[in-house]
């Protein structure tokens, strides 16, 4: 078994194995058009679901006790129930009772965009109860209403608290994105899967080069997310213990 | 919605419920012990498998899990090895897993002061006898909330197993939608299912995170 | 007015009433029937141990903590409680706390101008050349365009007071403002404290400095329990307080001297 492994890990390395097929005609672009759709279905939904995050989360902190608990079963729904499941429910759901056709990427727009609008209410609530209460005090001590509260007081000082923990959320989106093949859109993934079937015959190992491939491009668009994150992260504990 | 559609599916969900909960225990369990000594091992700094721990951790945090099953199911049978649907479930979620729960954990081993590691230090305590007596113990209950999250996450990420045909929740309502076009009964289903399984989960997590704020843990 | 730094004519007019005032946190019941009068131009300390009562007691001459009974009037006119009212009131009664509250991320100049330019919508220019003179008063022009992190603990506090009295406030509540202070940095500010009492500008202190308490107030209420047990001129407490707790309580804040 390991000797076989060997033998044709050795096969698939040679010249004319799969590959090569990652590099033959417009499989490339069409590779990495496939990839777009993903990061461009991604961006939408962080484009609606963000600042509808941000509303939502500043909401959480009001006093209004029906307003919290309505907010809170909003996030705990999505929260709990898994995004493949709620992109079903849409995926069912939307359509008919919209009455018309709609596509996949629209669909995945609005449950991705509604999903990160919960999770960025929760980023955005956390944010702004971690400021001390005695900054707000200050700014009551001004006389300044909620809003500018909010604004000149709780705001600035969570900020960089909330860039990382969100651009945290745009790379697991992005991730998420890979889901979008169970609702026939041609992602990334769909595409590779065409490429693999048009090349069944001449290389019987594609999918490992193909999928290896895809598995990269994922990283190659995440990863820099993660560390740009984990830098802003460290800057903004420093400054708070500094 | 129509009961009878309900109750004549309701076997084949209990054992989906059942399966869904096994790979999901086994998962969350090989994931933990897995994303501990990774954990130790980056921790301690141990040279060389530290940083193949570090890049193991990257790669697998940042591509979904998804592409890591397709991977491991269509493209390693083309290098000659083989596995079955569900133990390259197993092995995806478990590896996923640990890669998540190493930086639970090693969460949890940064909230440790300094000044007790100095002192254990102080005390001459040998690397083993710091991990036992000092790492541990402190590290694993700070680490706790992190952990009991990251499971949730991994239960639902099981929903995944689908695409590679898993007969689990997801993929049972998929089919059965698929067969009988009763998408109604069949996503309520699916979505009570999960909820019995998370909702518990996720008030034991929200029971541990107040907890641990109130630092009533460890000291 | 001839002096600008003249904080008005020291008349009878009482500026602020407090009476019969309750507060509880659940079922503690931490201010029990307070009530005083602060005529315009007074200074009011409040001393007392540490859980009497008098942090929580300012706090609610400010709104910042609820009153379950009595009712707190300025200039004559008793106050509704609402959120509406105190953000109003707070406009014209300046506080200042124990922890450093300049915004972090503003400038001394930025932290100054916030108040009177968002909240009150006063004209930038003007306010700014009060700032500019209220700056020069207390020497610290040259931070102007600091940020909180690059001043000392004494400096932050004098600019926090600086930032109130831009606000033109007619009463300046100060909550253990020199509490977390190194000892060489509090006199800094409790002398900015003493030119403003100089000044006829009405407050009501919160302290542990005796020596302050005693230069400063021209009453002091003895709280503890939450009960005032005591109010007397400032210079009576100190030379013979009524109240065995009362003297009990400054004996034991009298500094450490050699014992025969």
């Amino acid at each position: 078994m390991v000797l076989s492994a060997i033998d044709s890990a050795t096969t698939v390395l040679a010249a004319d194995s799969g590959w090569t097929i990652l590099f033959t005609g417009d499989n490339l672009t069409r590779l990495l058009g496939g990839l777009w759709t993903s990061v461009s279905v991604a961006g939408l939904a962080l484009v609606f679901g963000i600042p509808l995050g941000v509303v939502l989360g500043a909401l959480r902190i009001m006093h209004n006790p029906v307003l919290r608990a309505v907010l809170r079963l909003y996030l705990e729904f999505f929260r709990i129930i898994p995004t493949l499941v709620i992109l079903f429910l849409f995926y069912y759901i939307l359509p008919r009772e919209m009455g018309v056709q709609v596509d996949g990427e629209t669909i995945a727009v609005v449950a991705f965009g509604l999903w990160v609008a919960a999770e960025i209410s929760d980023v955005v609530r956390g944010a702004l109860i971690s400021v001390p209460e005695h900054q707000v005090d200050a700014g009551k001590a001004l006389g300044m209403n909620g809003l500018q509260l909010l604004w000149y007081v709780r705001l600035p000082q969570s900020i960089n608290l909330m860039v990382p923990a969100t651009i945290n959320l745009a790379a697991r989106v992005i991730m998420t994105t890979s889901l979008l093949l169970l609702i026939s859109v041609i992602d990334v993934i769909t595409v590779g899967q065409q490429i693999m079937e048009a090349n069944r015959m001449a290389h019987p190992d594609s999918a490992f080069w193909v999928y290896g491939f895809v598995f990269l491009l994922y990283f190659i668009v995440c990863w820099p997310l993660a560390m740009i994150a984990r830098a802003l992260e460290k800057r903004a504990k420093e400054r708070n213990n500094g | 919605m129509s009961w009878q559609v309900i109750q004549q599916a309701l076997p084949l969900f209990r054992k989906a419920f059942v399966l869904t909960l096994e790979l999901s225990a086994i998962g969350v369990v090989l994931a933990t012990i897995l994303g501990l000594v990774i954990a130790l091992v980056r921790e301690y700094k141990v040279p060389v498998f530290s940083q193949i721990c570090a890049t193991f951790e990257e790669l697998l945090r940042n591509t979904p899990l998804l592409i890591q099953l397709f991977f491991l199911y269509y493209g390693f049978p083309s290098i000659g090895i083989k596995l079955s649907a569900q133990a390259c479930a197993i092995i995806g979620i478990s590896l996923l897993g640990a890669a998540y729960m190493s930086g639970a954990f090693r969460g949890g081993f940064s909230g440790i002061p300094t000044i007790q590691v100095e002192s254990a230090k102080a005390l001459g305590l040998s690397p083993l006898q710091m991990i036992r007596h000092v790492t541990l113990p402190q590290g694993l209950t700070r680490s706790v909330p992190a952990v009991a999250a990251n499971a949730i996450f991994l239960v639902k990420e099981t929903s995944v197993f689908t695409v590679i045909a898993v007969p689990e929740l997801t993929n049972t309502a998929r089919d059965l939608i698929g067969m009988y076009y009763r998408t109604d009964e069949y996503l309520l289903m699916l979505v009570v299912a999960y909820a019995i399984i998370l909702i518990p989960l996720s008030v034991v997590l929200t029971l541990l995170e107040r907890r641990v704020r109130r630092g009533t843990f460890g000291d | 007015m001839a002096d600008p730094n003249n904080f008005g004519p020291n008349d009878d007019e009482i500026l602020l009433s407090v009476q019969h005032l309750k507060k509880s946190y659940g079922n503690h019941e931490v201010l029990k029937d307070i009530s005083f009068d602060v005529p315009r131009g007074k200074v009011f300390v409040l001393l007392g141990p540490s859980g009497s009562g008098k942090s929580t007691l300012i706090r609610c001459l400010n709104g910042l903590e609820t009153i379950q009974g009595g009712t707190i009037a300025f200039k004559g006119k008793p106050i509704d409680g609402t959120e509406k009212t105190w953000r109003r009131l707070r406009t014209e009664i300046g506080m200042v706390f124990q922890s450093y509250d300049l915004f972090p991320n503003l400038t001394v100049a930025q932290n100054i101008l916030l108040g009177p330019t968002k909240v009150q919508k006063r004209p930038k220019d003007e306010v700014e050349r009060q700032m500019d003179k209220l700056l020069a008063d207390v020497q610290l022009s040259e931070y102007k365009n600091a940020y909180p992190r690059e001043l000392s603990g004494g400096q932050k506090q004098r600019i926090a007071i600086v930032r109130a009295l831009t606000m033109n406030p007619e009463l300046m509540l100060f909550d253990e403002v020199t509490a977390s202070l190194d000892p060489e940095m509090v006199r800094e500010v409790l002398e900015l404290m003493l030119g403003l009492a100089e000044h006829h500008m009405t407050m009501i202190v919160v302290t542990h400095e005796m020596e302050f308490a005693r230069r400063v107030a021209d009453t002091v209420l003895f709280l503890e329990n939450g009960v005032i047990l005591e109010r007397q001129s400032g210079h009576d407490f100190f030379t013979h307080p009524e109240t065995d707790r009362a003297k009990a309580f400054l004996d034991s804040m009298a500094p450490i001297s050699d014992e025969e």
